[in-house]
């Protein structure tokens, strides 16, 4: 077991034959069981053609019919990633993971509200996507600094979750999966929605949690932590230091109109029971001291 | 992406949202002559900066002849504008708005954001315009009402009529102030826009429904399609460092501190921001060198945080994932060389061939101190700003 994916799961590139798309096909397909995961390409104007090996088919409707891939990853561009998510719900596909960074708000606007009661679950866009260690990896995250094990990992920023499974590691902690939701203001799953799958996961014994300035879905999170989660979780927010109204970097990351503080993140994490650190080096080592 | 005030009512014009006549000034004369063309009796003469606070900060006059105007404008013009958006610096203020004045009966508020919870475009109103927002917001948060707009059907009669009358509009007024949030709403979603603020909207004594100011924002991922937006963009308004930065694909922003900070990632460069300051002292800068870090790159972004002439020390902090740790490395002793550093430097690398970059650095034999983790780093940069200014 393990959340989202695993080593049965089947999936189509959407933009395989774009240079991002083509490079981490290639590194996805060589880590663990990628070979017999990767297995369709989607591209309109290359349907029929092969991507070193992998059939391209003209959409994902067909991508799935012909080879039974039930999740997407995506990596074209901006301006036709909305359109890209919205032909794999259109498909049924169970998972979507969009990796493209820049997509115009509006587009997500308009994409969620399509999403609205369909079964199509969606991990960002503007994420590094998703990794069960040792089984399958889908997204542009680093595969050999992962390694099988029982935490859960849950991060809107890609290196800093990078960093957190990198201090993991030094304590000899393997991951059950990783998660990287993205930066984005509106995008798919959030934090609440991947602890929910970290609690009922027989494989994950307790969860990093880490967040950054903007909106308030680590709050929200924390909320239902206190409420119903049965495993511990620590916690980081980066943005201490972070001036109001200045977007530090994410789209998301911004303070507005004195909300989305680090501070008052940190205080509601807390109050829900949850361990904090306002020292980013510790991640992991708090892990440890709770398990 | 920002613009000016007369920018953003431009825009709203082609939408139908009304506002006061007005003319844009680059100087004095423009000025008179706006002021003459537009005729009447009062005169309100208004600094174009894209900051916040303008009227409290002596940028906004109202003026009652010609004279007053010009005197206005003379005053303005050229003046260092400090607001609580602009930083104990200011703004030097290089256009004017000169508007036709007018005759407020009331003063309400209207704006629109993108909310991440219902991931819509809400529409927000109070009674109490003229005020800042997040004031009422605070104290009296019964005073504002929203209303998330379906992206399908948009904005309903209803929900405009409704919200209008919630904040004060009087009933003859109301379909113009429907008019009116349409307009803006319509405005919002076609330009793409991510923030948009009337206050105040006004009611003139004769009922006519009015912004009198407006602040819009632009969402930068959507500038693509926009070339007539991108065209308003004013780079006087916008910190040269980062602009620059912008230039060579990298996220910077300038702050307060004395460290200067360079990362791969946002997150990850805002952690290391906090680390410094978890050790005492306060970072001079973000910047985010991106996935693809190269040797340009690493060498544009020293470059870019040394013409901070307060900056005292550098910590690069390094997580190499698809981009080995050797490659960044190499980049470090590129720029360094190249910008001949003579501040300290700390270098912090995880993940790809960690040990080959560590040991690149060494060979390199320049005074470049590494360090384990970022906590290592943070305290051996801070320790190393610290003796280095006793030294001096």
């Amino acid at each position: 077991m393990s959340i989202l994916i695993d080593r049965n799961t089947r999936v189509m590139t959407q933009g395989i034959t774009g240079k991002t798309g083509a490079f981490h096909t290639r590194l996805c397909r060589d880590y663990a069981n990628g070979r017999a995961c990767f297995v369709a390409g989607v591209n309109p104007g290359k349907a029929g053609e092969t991507f070193e090996g992998i059939p391209i088919f003209g959409n994902a409707r067909e991508a799935k019919e012909k080879t039974g891939a039930t999740v997407s990853v995506i990596y074209v561009p901006p301006p036709l990633a909305a359109g890209a998510i919205d032909e794999a719900v259109d498909a049924e596909l169970d998972l979507v993971i969009c990796i493209t960074e820049g997509v115009p708000v509006r587009d997500m606007i308009a994409t969620r509200n399509r999403m609205r009661g369909k079964k199509t679950l969606l991990v960002g866009p503007n994420c590094p996507g998703v990794i069960t260690p040792d089984e399958i990896k889908i997204g542009i995250m680093p595969g050999h600094i992962h390694k099988k094990g029982r935490i859960g990992v849950v991060s809107r920023s890609g290196t800093l979750t990078y960093e957190a499974v990198g201090q993991l590691m030094e304590l000899g902690l393997g991951q059950s999966t990783c998660v990287g939701i993205g930066g984005d203001p509106v995008n798919g799953l959030k934090h609440i929605d991947i602890m929910r799958m970290f609690n009922d996961d027989p494989q994950t014994d307790a969860v990093i949690m880490v967040g950054e300035i903007g909106g308030d879905d680590e709050e929200t999170c924390a909320r239902w932590i206190k409420q119903h989660m049965r495993k511990p979780v620590v916690g980081f927010i980066a943005g201490v230091t972070a001036p109001p109204g200045k977007r530090m970097g994410h789209a998301g990351a911004i303070i507005s109109g004195g909300k989305g503080t680090a501070t008052e993140k940190l205080a509601v994490m807390e109050e829900c029971g949850i361990k904090v650190t306002k020292n980013p080096a510790e991640m992991a080592s708090l892990l440890q001291s709770v398990l | 992406m920002n613009v000016h005030e007369y920018q953003g009512k431009e825009i709203l014009r082609k939408y139908g949202v009304a506002t006061p006549r007005g003319v844009p000034c680059f100087s004095v004369i423009e000025a008179d002559s706006a002021a003459r063309e537009l005729g009447g009796k009062v005169w309100v003469v208004k600094a174009q900066i894209h900051a916040g606070g303008r009227g409290k900060g002596g940028g906004v006059k109202v003026a009652k002849s010609l004279d007053e105007v010009h005197e206005h404008a003379s005053k303005i013009l050229g003046m260092t504008l400090v607001t609580h958006q602009t930083g104990p610096e200011g703004r030097l203020v290089k256009r004017l708005l000169v508007e036709e004045g007018a005759d407020i009966a009331k003063e309400l508020y209207v704006g629109m954001v993108v909310d991440r919870a219902t991931q819509r475009v809400t529409l927000m109103a109070s009674s109490e315009g003229g005020m800042e927002i997040e004031e009422v917001a605070a104290h009296t948060p019964e005073k504002i009402h929203k209303v998330a707009i379906d992206p399908v059907s948009g904005l309903t009669d209803p929900q405009a009529d409704e919200i209008a009358r919630k904040i004060g509009v009087p009933d003859g007024s109301v379909p113009q102030a429907r008019n009116f949030m349409h307009g803006l709403y319509r405005a919002f979603v076609e330009c793409d826009a991510s923030l948009a603020e009337i206050n105040p909207l006004i009611i003139t004594g004769d009922g006519r429904v009015l912004a009198l100011d407006a602040k819009l924002n632009f969402d930068s991922n959507a500038l693509f399609r926009h070339p007539e937006i991108v065209a308003l963009r004013d780079l006087d308004e916008e910190d040269p460092a980062e602009v620059e930065a912008s230039k060579f694909d990298l996220s910077y922003i300038s702050l307060n501190g004395n460290i200067g900070c360079l990362v791969n990632g946002a997150g990850l460069a805002m952690a290391t921001m906090d680390t410094i300051k978890l050790f005492g002292a306060e970072p001079a800068n973000f910047l985010d060198v991106g996935g693809g870090a190269t040797a340009q790159k690493v060498t544009e972004a020293f470059k870019l945080m040394l013409k901070n002439p307060a900056v005292k020390g550098i910590l690069v902090n390094i997580f190499g994932g698809i981009m080995r740790c050797d490659t960044i490395a190499e980049g470090v002793i590129a720029a360094a060389k190249e910008v001949k550093l003579a501040v300290p430097l700390v270098v912090r690398m995880k993940g790809t061939n960690e040990e080959l970059g560590r040991q690149k650095l060494r060979e390199s034999e320049l005074p470049i101190i590494s360090a384990d983790n970022m906590a290592d780093a943070a305290q051996k940069i801070v320790a190393a700003v610290a003796g280095h200014q006793g030294y001096l």
